[in-house]
């Protein structure tokens, strides 16, 4: 019993020694979709500023914003911008000090799919993915994928949708592009990060649509660009408002992103989906940090500023190695001047 | 010999082949399971995992070693705050209560038990998280303690009454006072069987990721004392198993092979330290 | 409680019956244990009502909104802001019945060849490779479901089932490999090194006459472990099999992966589905909107409720049929 007791004792001490830290340490959570890219821009940042260490947790755009409010994390991350409410409530518990959104890259949500004998990219019509997701469409054959992909042979089988399980900034992305396009989706489903869905399976997280994709025959899904990439599995391109079919990919995303800046408003809180433009991708999104807007601690607040101004500018050159499209030049502009409103 | 007696033994062999079966299988699924990782892991292990700090995607030579300790940290505040009071709340129904007394208890250790881990994590969350405004080791410990509870006590009991009869009564017998008899001739003759309770109690909360995510979050560097936030495995394993880059799985693999092994080495170590001097020998 | 024996050797203790001072029966080590034990003891059923309680403050608005409805719908739209528990209620049951079901008699069966049969060195090398089997983090449990079980389930599994059970309504419908039965597999491989480990160290302890006893009375080795070693171990074997019902109810991760993640009911168990766990775990940190929240919260009452509600059921059972005399007799 003794030699127990004695044994713990020494591994508490051992665990309690707290190493002489000069390293200010920066805790933010948020959003999956930016993990990779956010991790090596902290990480090159602390090369460069070895005594800041920012420690970001991708526990999911949601949960981002949820603990930015509480005051537990000193910045969020998140693939959907907070609404009036949520920037109410931050507001309410933090005395009237506002939360700033800033972009940082711009993702695509492609839609991913299996059919025998198809290995090229498929078009895919809003309309035809609206009904797809809602059941109307239930065969690869019929005429409203069929009209779009002349010349491809389409199987008689069964379409089975395969979604998202978990709350997500990625279905957030999608259902917004699928109620913008279709008035039966908005009613009937409407946009947010969990939605009722009419059918489909739940795949857990970008990796589980993708696995269920892969192993299920004749399914399709919808997944970040990034996912689609990595993994090898065919993709479709979607059709935009211009009237092209549009694969995703760095240029056509960055093309979404530049189309939409010249409206964009002050506090960056916008949609991208359904962009102006002959090349852009539909499906585009940027996704935000989230920054108080006064900080009670000035180191952090000057880190964290710092931080922003090397992200919008160096930290820009990073991105495409990791398949993420840069911000276009007018959003960066605009950036740099907002992050003076940081105090 | 009779035919119902031949009938008998074969009932009695055939039986006991079928239990061999039943634990060959139960065993097969271990090993299908560690040959899965190691297959999947093996490659990744290497003394950079062992000592280095995670390296972001694309990088070659990082490691999980914050991970690795923060498991230790987080497990040992578990241990110290679950099993002493399943050991000892075990002791009071066993030898001290009342029947009415014990079946409440009993019934709020299998209520604690069934509730899904990530409730529990919201509920240290609440408790120990949100009123200090900042996640910390001892929140993720208190969350996972607080699992350990249930298992404790109830095994703990099941092999303290399990004790014969006759060393209570010898105890008594010799003039010992009741604390004294638990302490010294109950306690240690249902020794292994409360070992074995602890260490699966243990075993339970080490690859435990939901309660975590909210009480000891995450963290890219070393974690310092018990309040900042750790990195733990089964959390890394999460992140890198859900991210979409092939190393990030492959080290996602290595991960849960070295928590088996981090278990592994606690089982034995624990057996061997402290199994010694079990009063009764097994039947 | 004994009072104080007179040849006891800790002086000072005066003898005498039950009206002992306060004071003095405290310097009896004996008040001072019980006392401490009880902190202990106690501090378990306060942890768990705390939890009721937090658990029940913040479901309050679906509670208000809903009331008992919510037990009765079918709907889960965050959108539309209408929740209901039944889907997922189902789910859990049938998950767990299904894990309980296989790993019950695989179990025990495991337990009693290793508690009777394999010699010691054997016995205790494969017990510790099935302590091991709990040691996997549940995470790894899903990532396999998900990369090797739901493949063989697809493939081979579920027709197999199909083919030779196909005309009852549980073994019908699409195969994709997951839902109910694929995650009552790996729930029930999560929850059988308990089972094994209790009910094994349980079936030690037995003391060694009893076996002797029904041996000399010309029972079959069979005979002596079934009929009279077993229902010795009973409330142990029991005890295991609550602490197996209360894990696979309340596991999240591995079940979320490879149940296919569906609001629907279905007598199937090829069907997909969803658990109480798997979509609080899902959906929890991407919430937001109070009722939405809370719903998710009053999911954690209501599985509460159902883990109150079995338990008291198994205990019922073990009450009903009991027989006198055999082994320690609490539930």
């Amino acid at each position: 019993m003794k030699r127990i007791a004695g044994l713990l004792l020494v591994v508490l001490a051992l665990g309690t020694i707290v190493v002489a830290q000069n390293a200010l340490l920066i805790n933010g959570a948020g959003a999956t979709f930016p993990y990779p890219i956010y991790s090596k821009w902290f990480d090159e940042f602390h090369k460069k500023n070895g005594n800041l260490q920012f420690n970001y947790q991708s526990v999911g755009s949601g949960a981002g914003i949820k603990q930015v409010t509480e005051g537990t994390v000193d910045f969020g991350a998140t693939d959907g911008p907070m609404n009036d409410d949520q920037i109410k409530a931050f507001k309410d518990k933090h005395s009237g000090s506002g939360i700033l959104h800033f972009p940082t890259v711009l993702g695509a949500v492609v839609p991913t799919y299996n059919v025998s004998g198809v290995s090229g990219a498929l078009n895919f019509t809003p309309e035809a993915l609206a009904g797809i997701f809602m059941g109307h469409i239930s065969k690869w054959n019929d005429p409203a994928i069929a009209a779009a992909n002349k010349g491809v042979n389409l199987p008689a089988n069964d379409i089975v949708v395969v979604h998202r399980s978990d709350g997500s900034g990625t279905t957030y992305i999608w259902t917004d592009f699928l109620s913008k396009n279709s008035e039966g989706w908005k009613s009937r489903v409407g946009k947010g990060t969990s939605v009722n869905w009419p059918q489909g399976l739940g795949g857990k997280g970008n990796e589980g649509v993708t696995g269920l994709i892969k192993q299920t025959p004749n399914s399709i899904g919808y997944v970040e660009l990034i996912y689609a990439a990595q993994n090898n599995i065919p993709y479709g391109a979607v059709k935009n408002p211009s009237g092209a079919f549009i694969k995703a990919d760095l240029a056509s995303v960055s093309a979404a992103a530049a189309g939409a800046a010249k409206e964009i408003p002050d506090d960056f809180r916008v949609s991208i989906t359904n962009a102006p433009g002959k090349t852009a991708y539909p499906i585009s999104s940027f996704t935000w940090l989230l920054v108080p807007q006064k900080f009670s601690d000035a180191t952090k607040r000057d880190a964290v500023k710092n931080f922003l101004k090397w992200m919008v500018t160096d930290g820009q050159n990073l991105t495409e190695t990791l398949s993420y499209a840069k911000l276009p030049k007018e959003v960066i502009a605009k950036e740099l001047k907002a992050i003076d409103q940081v105090q | 010999m009779s035919r119902r007696l031949r009938w008998r033994k074969f009932i009695s062999g055939f039986m006991l082949t079928m239990t061999g079966l039943c634990a060959f299988v139960a065993v097969s699924v271990l090993f299908l399971i560690l040959g899965y990782l190691v297959y999947n892991g093996g490659t990744s292990i290497s003394w950079n995992f062992f000592t280095k700090l995670p390296a972001p995607v694309g990088e070659t030579g990082g490691g999980m070693a914050n991970a690795i300790v923060g498991s230790g940290k987080l497990l040992l505040l578990a241990t110290l705050f679950g099993v002493p009071i399943g050991f000892f709340g075990a002791i009071y129904l066993a030898e001290f209560s009342g029947s009415k007394t014990a079946f409440v208890v009993r019934y709020a250790a299998d209520l604690l038990n069934g509730v899904p881990s990530i409730v529990i994590g919201i509920f240290a969350y609440s408790l120990v998280v949100l009123p200090f405004k900042h996640f910390s080791t001892m929140a993720g410990g208190f969350a996972l303690g607080m699992m350990m509870i249930p298992i404790t006590l109830r095994s703990t009991e099941e092999f303290l009454l399990a004790v014969p009869r006759a060393l209570r009564e010898g105890a008594m017998a010799l003039g010992a006072s009741k604390w004294k008899t638990i302490a010294t001739v109950i306690v240690p003759a249902a020794y292994r069987g409360i070992l074995t309770a602890v260490l699966l109690a243990f075993a339970r909360v080490a690859g435990e990721t939901a309660p975590l995510l909210f009480t000891a979050f995450g963290n890219r560097y070393w974690s310092h004392g018990w309040s900042e936030p750790t990195s733990s495995l089964p959390v890394m394993i999460f992140t890198y198993a859900i991210s979409p880059y092939e190393d990030w799985h492959r080290q996602a693999w290595a991960a849960g092979l070295v928590l088996l092994g981090l278990i592994l080495v606690v089982n034995i170590i624990a057996r061997a330290i402290l199994a010694r001097g079990i009063a009764v020998p097994r039947t | 409680m004994a009072s104080t024996i007179t040849t006891v050797p800790n002086a000072g203790a005066p003898v005498a019956g039950s009206r002992r001072s306060f004071w003095s029966k405290l310097r009896d080590g004996d008040e001072i244990a019980r006392l401490i034990t009880f902190l202990f003891a106690a501090s378990v059923v306060f942890i768990t009502l705390l939890l009721i309680f937090e658990l029940w403050q913040g479901s309050a608005l679906p509670r208000h909104k809903f009331g008992f409805h919510f037990l009765t719908t079918q709907v889960w739209d965050p959108i539309l802001d209408e929740f209901g528990a039944l889907p997922f209620i189902y789910g859990t049951l049938v998950t767990s019945g299904v894990a309980l079901l296989l790993a019950v008699p695989l179990g025990i069966g495991a337990a009693i060849f290793l508690a009777e049969l394999a010699p010691a060195r054997v016995s205790d090398t494969l017990q510790f490779f099935i302590d091991l089997l709990a040691a996997v983090p549940s995470v790894i449990y899903g990532l396999l479901g998900f990369l090797a079980l739901i493949p063989l389930m697809r493939d081979y599994i579920q027709p197999g089932l199909k083919k030779t059970l196909g005309f009852l309504p549980f073994f019908t419908g699409p195969m994709y490999g997951l839902g109910f039965l694929t995650a009552g597999i790996v729930l029930a491989i999560m929850v059988i090194p308990y089972i094994i480990s209790v009910s094994r160290e349980v079936l030690l302890s037995v003391p060694r006459d009893q076996r002797e006893a029904a041996l000399a009375l010309g029972s079959t080795r069979w005979e002596s472990t079934w009929k009279v070693v077993v229902p010795f171990a009973r409330t142990g074997i029991m005890g295991s099999i609550f602490l197996a019902l209360a894990r696979a109810l309340g596991e999240t991760m591995a079940v979320t992966m490879v149940i296919g993640n569906v609001v629907t009911i279905s007598p199937s168990l090829f069907s997909p589905g969803y658990s109480i766990a798997a979509v609080i775990a899902n959906e929890f940190t991407e919430a937001t909107g109070d009722l939405y929240l809370q719903a998710l919260v009053e999911l954690g009452l209501v599985l509460f409720f159902l883990t109150f509600i079995l338990n008291g059921l198994a205990r019922l059972l073990i009450v009903a049929t009991s027989q006198r005399g055999s082994g320690m007799g609490h539930t």
